[in-house]
């Protein structure tokens, strides 16, 4: 089974019913993709499928027919995608576990909309769960992304 | 040069320390030692052929050694920034690793809470029971992160060995150049010549370690740091921000298993067992009894996970004391026993002072999981005469031990790397995800398993926050609270965590009424008493243990009282607090939040909570609208005091998480047991905090009381907080949590 995976063809030897959460970390070893609840419930395994966020503990190799963007993809240290720089910036990490999560899916909000509202944010975001609630920093690089990437 | 340097090594006076510097591979090690007999090298028989606890300076660069564990809190970093801001190095340059288990580590600052002083209790006996908690912590041996005492802890160890390193690299320059140390300066990993040369501390190790150690140093008044108290970057947020980051969880070694494990519920045992259908499936490796439970070993996460839930087992039926309905009624018979276990305040005589009528009230609070989101995993590789263990645990001490009993290699066998910890709030002061990775790797010697639990597994086996009665009965007038009687019935998380993990200490546990016996309030006539209840599942310590719930208790007894009184409840509060540093804080979030009183207009209420907690005074207010779709929460404000901000964009962080993780358990989480497990399975059913219940927040930080650490005070008023604010904007009291039971949140 072939995958295209941050501009990268991958073949994988692997069940095709496996999430390709676990085809990721396990097989592909891209482990910035977190494993927090295996239920759509946390966010924390949100990746890119053509552009839009999804969950990858709920997807199905066999069901995954676009290009996938993992948080390794989508921008690096040295080469860090705006709103990575924007939750550098604002050191929104504590733990960092739902970091790669959350900025995943604030990518997905902001590639569709570059300038969203306050509720907008809330609600693109409030699936993604932050266990030690850096909630507040989390809106304010939203923010900073979103001057940045519609401004500049 | 050998461990003469040790044995050499001059005292620095205040505190006892003794400095230390020895020889490494190509350069020299630099810590604290204490009392006459070193304590063990922690890196005594390891490749590095070298020692010290804090400052490694080789040919490859200067390493600091941070040993507390890091759970999010930035711990790793402060620890860091401490030595480097004496050494005179940017920390950023510098490797930081976590070193060793070793006994050398202990925490002081820890152990100083355990003793029977309220921490506002500078009186001599309190300092110097706190001052001899050096010693059953040594004897301990603990090298445990806990109780916010990471920075408490560090404080004046790491920045001595810091200056110590210094000083010792500048007369290993003055001697080789023939000047005098007065002569020469430091700056950036430098030693700097009078004549303006600069030589790279790397290029001074070797001489260093033949030099007796430098102890004659003074540390820095703050007017000097140049890092410590100003805003820096945490060495870990780049990675944080990009998915680069290594969690326990993400390690990946040459030829490793997956494992995953399912357990028999608390106090059940494994009755019948049929591994055929669940070895047959695909990636499956091989189905393995372990003690309390099932583990599937397989070639991947999710083969091992998928077999686990298709796993023909069945557990032994548990009994009914595991049942909610029993839980309580276990807490409301404890309270009608009345059998004391602490009564640490016993202040005027409440029993006189309250008569029928007056103010009385039942509060509860159920039991709540830790639920970090990496989910418990450890990785393992057993061999015929050695044990490596890759965890992020905060009792490597514990695991070390419980892994020599497991596999009966002495601990000098067993090797602890502990992980960068991806949460803990308290869950991983436990071992038990360690000790069941040991046993499976002792299955397959040779091969390195890594064992991640399903979230599943994650709640059904969280030793979770107890579930607690409290009973309050008060008086007041509107001069204020003159009478208050605070009991609480619970299960003792102290007996029951040192139970799993060591053995359980005789005496009461002052835990089950810490943050209401200590509060810095004067009242009248004022007792707190402490009742242990059974234990029917088993209780740990969760983000700020006993002050988590008895926050709740006071704080909302004392707005009751107050509103019957009709007295402003931030006055009120004044009015009672008798400690500077309190005072503070109560006033600072009045002015921050520009309390005007319950009522803010608009159809907003707010309400006032205040716990001193880990020696922390904190304040917060909390304002809520009642909307057609719900309560929501629009502002939080808190206002803490740590003595010194040694670091600013952390502390905000630590403060704003606490009040917001107080906020979201008191609205949305319980656990409620049936059959020693509980119903809620996953986060759909134990939500915490999420974006859009999230109010506007603002944090402000005080320095007026001594150094502490900021993990847990942010927790304790929270609940209180908003439960007030609940009553001012609707006039309904909640007594119970979670507050989502009786009212809806937008």
């Amino acid at each position: 089974m072939d995958l295209i995976v941050n501009g990268q063809r991958r073949s994988l030897d692997a069940d095709p019913q496996m999430p390709l959460l676990w085809a990721l970390r396990d097989l592909l070893g891209l482990t910035g993709t977190k494993c927090g609840c295996g239920i759509a419930q946390c966010g924390a395994c949100t990746v890119h499928v053509d552009g839009l966020g999804v969950r990858a503990c709920q997807i199905r190799l066999s069901d995954v027919t676009g290009e996938v963007t993992t948080i390794e993809g989508l921008g690096t240290p040295d080469a860090p995608h705006p709103v990575q720089s924007a939750w550098i910036g604002e050191q929104v990490a504590q733990c960092g576990y739902c970091q790669s999560g959350q900025i995943m899916q604030a990518a997905a909000l902001l590639s569709l909309n570059d300038d969203p509202t306050d509720e907008e944010i809330d609600r693109a975001m409030s699936g993604n769960l932050c266990r030690c609630a850096t909630y507040p920093r989390i809106r304010a690089a939203i923010r900073t992304a979103a001057l940045r990437m519609g401004g500049v | 040069m050998s461990r003469a340097g040790l044995s050499r090594a001059g005292r620095i006076a205040r505190r006892g320390f003794l400095i230390g510097s020895v020889a490494v591979a190509g350069g020299v090690a630099f810590g604290a030692w204490r009392y006459t007999r070193p304590l063990p090298d922690p890196f005594a028989g390891t490749d590095a052929g070298a020692l010290n606890p804090y400052v490694l300076i080789d040919a490859d660069g200067v390493t600091l050694v941070a040993p507390r564990a890091d759970k999010g809190q930035g711990a790793r970093w402060l620890q860091a920034a401490l030595i480097a801001e004496e050494l005179d190095i940017d920390p950023a340059t510098a490797r930081i690793i976590p070193g060793p288990v070793s006994a050398t580590y202990y925490n002081r600052a820890l152990i100083a809470d355990f003793m029977p002083f309220a921490p506002t209790d500078t009186g001599w006996l309190a300092e110097t029971a706190r001052g001899a908690a050096d010693i059953p912590a040594r004897l301990l041996g603990w090298q445990m992160t806990g109780g916010s005492s990471s920075t408490a802890d560090g404080f004046d160890k790491l920045r001595q060995a810091g200056a110590v390193a210094r000083e010792t690299l500048k007369q290993a320059a003055a001697t080789r150049h023939g000047l005098s140390r007065a002569d020469l300066d430091t700056a950036d990993g430098a030693v700097i010549l009078p004549d303006g040369t600069r030589i790279p501390y790397p290029d001074l190790a070797v001489d260093a370690a033949r030099l007796e150690p430098v102890t004659d140093i003074v540390l820095r008044d703050r007017s000097q740091w140049r890092w410590l108290g100003q805003p820096m970057q945490r060495a870990d947020v780049v990675a944080k921000s990009t998915g680069t980051q290594v969690y326990g969880i993400d390690l990946v070694l040459p030829d490793m298993l997956h494992a995953t494990v399912r357990m028999a519920p608390w106090g059940g045992t494994v009755a019948r067992l049929d591994p055929v259908a669940a070895e047959g499936m695909q990636g499956v490796l091989r189905v393995l009894p372990i003690t309390g439970g099932v583990a599937v070993l397989a070639r991947d996460t999710w083969s091992a996970m998928q077999a686990a839930a298709a796993l023909g087992v069945t557990f032994t039926p548990p009994d009914t004391a595991g049942d909610q309905d029993a839980i309580w009624a276990a807490l409301e018979a404890t309270h009608d026993a009345g059998a004391i276990d602490t009564r640490r305040r016993d202040d005027g005589d409440v029993d006189a002072a309250i008569a029928p009528g007056d103010f009385a009230a039942e509060y509860r609070v159920p039991f709540l999981a830790h639920a970090p989101l990496e989910p418990m995993n450890a990785t393992v590789l057993v061999t015929g005469d050695a044990c490596t263990i890759w965890a992020g645990t905060q009792v490597p001490d514990f695991a070390v031990a419980r892994a020599a009993a497991l596999t009966g290699l002495p601990e000098s066998a067993i090797r602890m790397e502990n992980q960068m910890i991806g949460g803990s709030f308290g869950r991983r002061l436990e071992i038990d995800f360690i000790a069941q990775a040991v046993e499976i790797a002792m299955a397959v010697p040779g091969r390195p398993v890594k064992l991640t639990w399903s979230r599943e597994e994650d709640f059904a086996h969280d030793q979770p926050r107890p579930a607690q009665i409290a009973r309050v009965r008060g008086h007041v007038t509107a001069d204020g609270v003159q009478a208050l009687d605070l009991t609480v019935a619970s299960p003792s998380v102290i007996a029951s965590w040192f139970g799993r993990v060591s053995s359980a200490p005789p005496g009461g546990d002052v835990s089950i009424t810490t943050g209401a016996w200590d509060q810095p309030f004067a009242i009248p006539h004022f007792r707190v008493t402490g009742l242990r209840a059974p234990e029917t599942v088993p209780v740990s310590s969760w983000r700020s243990v006993g002050a988590s719930s008895n926050g709740f208790f006071f704080g909302t007894a004392l707005d009751e009282m107050f509103a019957q009184a009709g007295i402003d409840p931030l006055e009120g509060l004044l009015r009672l607090c008798d400690h500077a540093p309190s005072r503070a804080v109560l006033e600072g979030v009045r002015d921050l939040s520009g309390w005007t009183g319950r009522d803010a207009g608009q159809g907003r209420g707010r309400g006032v909570a205040f716990c001193l907690s880990f020696g922390v005074p904190c304040a917060q207010v909390v304002e809520v609208q009642d909307t057609p779709q719900g309560i929501r929460l629009t502002q939080a404000f808190a206002v803490a005091d740590v003595g010194i901000v040694l670091d600013p964009v952390n502390a905000d962080a630590q403060l704003s998480g606490g009040m917001l993780f107080g906020l979201g358990h008191a609205m949305n989480c319980e656990l409620t047991y049936r059959g020693h497990a509980p119903d809620q399975t996953n986060f759909h059913a134990y939500e915490g905090m999420r974006m859009h219940q999230t109010p506007a927040v603002q944090v402000r930080l005080l320095e007026n009381g001594p150094l502490r650490g900021l993990g847990e005070p942010g927790v304790p008023p929270a609940a209180a907080a908003l439960g007030n604010a609940i009553f001012a904007a609707t006039g309904q009291r909640l007594r119970q949590m979670p507050f989502a039971r009786t009212v809806r949140f937008a």
